[in-house]
């Protein structure tokens, strides 16, 4: 048992004797995580995100151009400027704005035509910065809804619309190809249009001086949302600090198993190896007060990283403590058996540290510590479960803002002890214990 | 004490080491001389047990070292030839640690720390951490961290690599304490003046090879010269060495940088024939002495090469 001790101690001493490093190694994930906290929602969970800039061309000038414009202008989430058509193509392809929307000549008339008929739906023209497929959905929903509600309440309500209205009379009682049943029903279905915007014409001109409002404001969605965020507890507001500590300590930690595996690559080709291989030491003691130190380092590093987000950032562990314990420490021991696994598979120092870099970005990435896996593909999510950073992240996301119970760490504490069984056995295998 | 049988050792095609042999006794010192890449670190490892021989056998007091905690390892001290020491700890920490790994602690382990800072030479800067000392200091260091478990039998891989002349110096002081106190000595070395200095016996390996195992004078006796005349000449050019051969009392002849080295068997006999020969030929010189034959010149008789070249 002595030597052990001395070996765990000894890796432990090794690491805190170098307080810059350690305090440099503990503050680079915590800004890292406060910014991707912030981000993502910070305290509130609700994150105040920019607007997104759109341009308007406006080419029709109509009263249904300019009612659309107004429209999308106050939308909270859109910043609606207007431009030149050549000043919006310029705009978009710099990236200053993400959207640009051409209304083209005659919009509001055809809009109106084509709202009864069908036919000759005009088209609005779209500019859009490739690399904001995201913000484009969402700019096409908005523009969808205000059109719709722009073009109906102008043929409902406005004098444009009685216009429109008695034009596609006209073209209904002379289209040879409308059936006389079917120009009948249209027949009616226009008259009542007309008759319906007569009386909001008179409405308007009765109650309009008294400020009240009209009795309709054309076609609009027929539902409102109340929005409710299910976390842990009722008036426990989701904490986006929670996910990003979360990410930045799997990713550091998992750094942090690289640089134990490279200084046992380094190790083995030194005197000091010599050495410790001329004790009479097992080969089971040398490995396993290694991954015993490493594990010990990582639980120190989410301990500082989750403490300093407790008392900055109000993180609570919502969930079982035990759970979070339990992830924690199976989350450390994997870390420890990927770093010896990287110093057993290792032939060059620059070789194993090239390839075990990218092989954790890409663990880190896939598990969701940059961004939540909710954002992949489908079949990239369904994918994941083979990477041990998921697991980790979705225990820590358990048992801290989810509130889970300890029943709900079980299966990542299971994965990761999993993994950790994977990773050392290949280690144990494969490590080169001949000096040379 | 110690007892090593036919050792041999490969690596793919690369003949590291073959049928290597030697035994080391109570207080003894075995020098392993060779170039670099010789074989000795292989063979040292073999003995540490930190290599498997292909084939042969150490035997350490009769016995084998058969697993990595086998009890037979207490007996072995290693000194690597790289520096075997935690920069960042202190002369103490690091060996306490090294104590530990041999299960000495408390009272136990301080007095073992004490007396080996105390043989090297380090007690006052036990508290310092290694980074802050010189390559002679940490050479130092590296040899007590291996004497802390009282081995009997101390494995020194080329222990002076590097360092100044005085911390060479205060090695071998070292060294030659530990031999008093009846320590076996095992020291690689391709420093032909510290193998004469202080080796019982030198094994001389080559290529892998063991070519020579004797004392410093059974070396010295494998040569055809037991004496070397070296003149000075005043004008070399044109001389051509070869020519002395035909005298029957030389045996060798060697002509570097203007100064002639004649081998000799008998130097009374010897040296005035051959500084009759260079003046009835025309030849002055303006200084004669005369050498005795070193290990370099043993290697180079054996081998062909010399040691510093190979």
């Amino acid at each position: 048992m002595i030597p052990f001790l001395a070996l765990v101690r000894k890796d432990l001493k090794l690491f805190f004797s170098d307080r810059k490093a350690v305090i440099v190694g503990l503050l680079v994930p915590i800004v890292l995580a406060s910014f991707f906290g912030f981000l993502f929602g910070g305290q509130s969970g609700k994150a105040e995100t920019s607007k997104v800039p759109v341009l308007v061309i406006d080419q029709d000038e109509s009263n249904i151009s300019r009612s659309l414009i107004t429209q999308l202008g106050g939308d909270k989430n859109l910043d609606v400027k207007p431009a030149t058509l050549d000043a919006a193509r310029e705009a978009v392809r710099k990236g200053k704005a993400t959207v640009a929307i051409v209304i083209p000549k005659d919009f509001g008339k055809d809009a109106g035509h084509a709202l009864f008929t069908g036919e000759n739906k005009p088209e609005l023209g779209v500019l859009y910065d490739p690399s904001h497929n995201v913000e484009l959905g969402m700019v096409r929903g908005i523009l969808s809804g205000a059109v719709m509600q722009t073009v109906s309440k102008e043929m409902f309500t406005g004098k444009a619309g009685r216009e429109m209205v008695n034009e596609s009379l006209t073209q209904v009682e002379n289209n040879p190809r409308i059936s006389a049943e079917d120009r009948k029903a249209l027949r009616d279905l226009l008259g009542s249009v007309n008759a319906l915007n007569e009386r909001q014409n008179e409405h308007r001109e009765r109650e309009g001086a008294s400020g009240q409002r009209e009795l309709s404001g054309g076609l609009t969605m027929p539902y409102g949302t109340r929005e409710q965020a299910i976390t842990s507890g009722q008036d426990i507001e989701y904490n986006g600090y929670a996910h990003a500590f979360s990410g930045m300590g799997v990713q550091f930690i998992l750094f942090m198993g690289l640089d134990v595996g490279i200084a046992l690559l380094m190790l083995r080709q030194s005197g000091l190896w010599q050495r410790l291989r001329a004790a009479p030491l097992s080969r089971t003691m040398l490995l396993g007060s290694r991954t015993v130190s490493a594990s010990v380092i990582a639980g120190f590093i989410l301990l500082v990283l989750f403490g300093f987000a407790r008392v900055v950032f109000g993180v609570h562990i919502r969930g079982s403590f035990a759970g979070f314990v339990g992830v924690c420490a199976a989350f450390s021991l994997m870390t420890a058996a990927f770093g010896l696994m990287v110093a057993a598979l290792g032939e060059t120092v620059e070789a194993t540290r090239g390839y075990s870099i990218m092989a954790t970005l890409i663990m880190v990435m896939l598990g969701g510590a940059w961004v939540p896996t909710f954002v992949f593909p489908a079949w990239l999510r369904k994918l994941t479960v083979v990477v041990p950073t998921r697991w980790a992240m979705d225990g820590l996301d358990g048992m801290t803002w989810r509130g889970l119970g300890f029943s709900s760490a079980l299966a990542p504490i299971g994965v990761l002890l999993l993994f950790t069984l994977l990773f050392g056995v290949v280690a144990v295998m494969r490590f080169r214990w001949r000096t040379e | 004490m110690l007892e090593v049988k036919h050792l041999t050792k490969n690596y793919g095609k690369l003949v590291a080491v073959t049928g290597v042999s030697f035994r080391a006794d109570r207080g003894e010192t075995i020098g392993l001389l060779g170039p670099n890449g010789a074989g000795k670190t292989t063979t040292v490892s073999m003995i540490a047990g930190l290599l498997s021989p292909d084939s042969g056998e150490v035997l350490i007091e009769g016995k084998q070292v058969k697993s990595d905690t086998d009890p037979v390892k207490l007996k072995i001290g290693l000194v690597p030839q790289d520096m075997a020491l935690y920069d960042k700890l202190s002369a103490r920490d690091n060996l306490t640690f090294f104590a530990a790994l041999y299960s000495l602690a408390g009272a136990k382990a301080k007095q073992a720390i004490d007396d080996v800072l105390n043989l090297v030479g380090l007690s006052d800067r036990a508290g310092d951490k290694v980074e802050t000392f010189s390559g002679g200091m940490k050479r130092r260091l590296n040899l007590a961290a291996a004497l802390l478990h009282d081995p009997q039998i101390l494995l020194l891989d080329e222990p002076t690599v590097g360092v100044d002349p005085q911390s060479r110096n205060a090695i071998f002081d070292n060294l030659e304490a530990l031999k008093k106190r009846g320590k076996t000595l095992i020291y690689t070395t391709h420093y032909m003046e510290e193998a004469e200095r202080l080796c019982d016996r030198i094994v001389i390996i080559d290529h892998g090879k063991m070519i020579a195992n004797d004392t410093l004078q059974g070396l010295h006796k494998l040569l055809p010269v037991t004496n070397v005349i070296a003149i000075d000449l005043d004008d070399a050019d044109g001389f051509r060495p070869e020519q002395m051969l035909a005298l029957p009392m030389v045996k060798s002849c060697d002509l570097q940088e203007g100064t002639l080295r004649v081998g000799v068997h008998d130097l009374s006999r010897g040296a005035p024939g051959v500084l009759r020969w260079l003046a009835e030929n025309g030849h002055s010189y303006h200084h004669v002495s005369s050498e005795q034959p070193d290990l370099e010149t043993v290697f180079l008789t054996l081998t062909g090469r010399s040691l510093r070249d190979s």
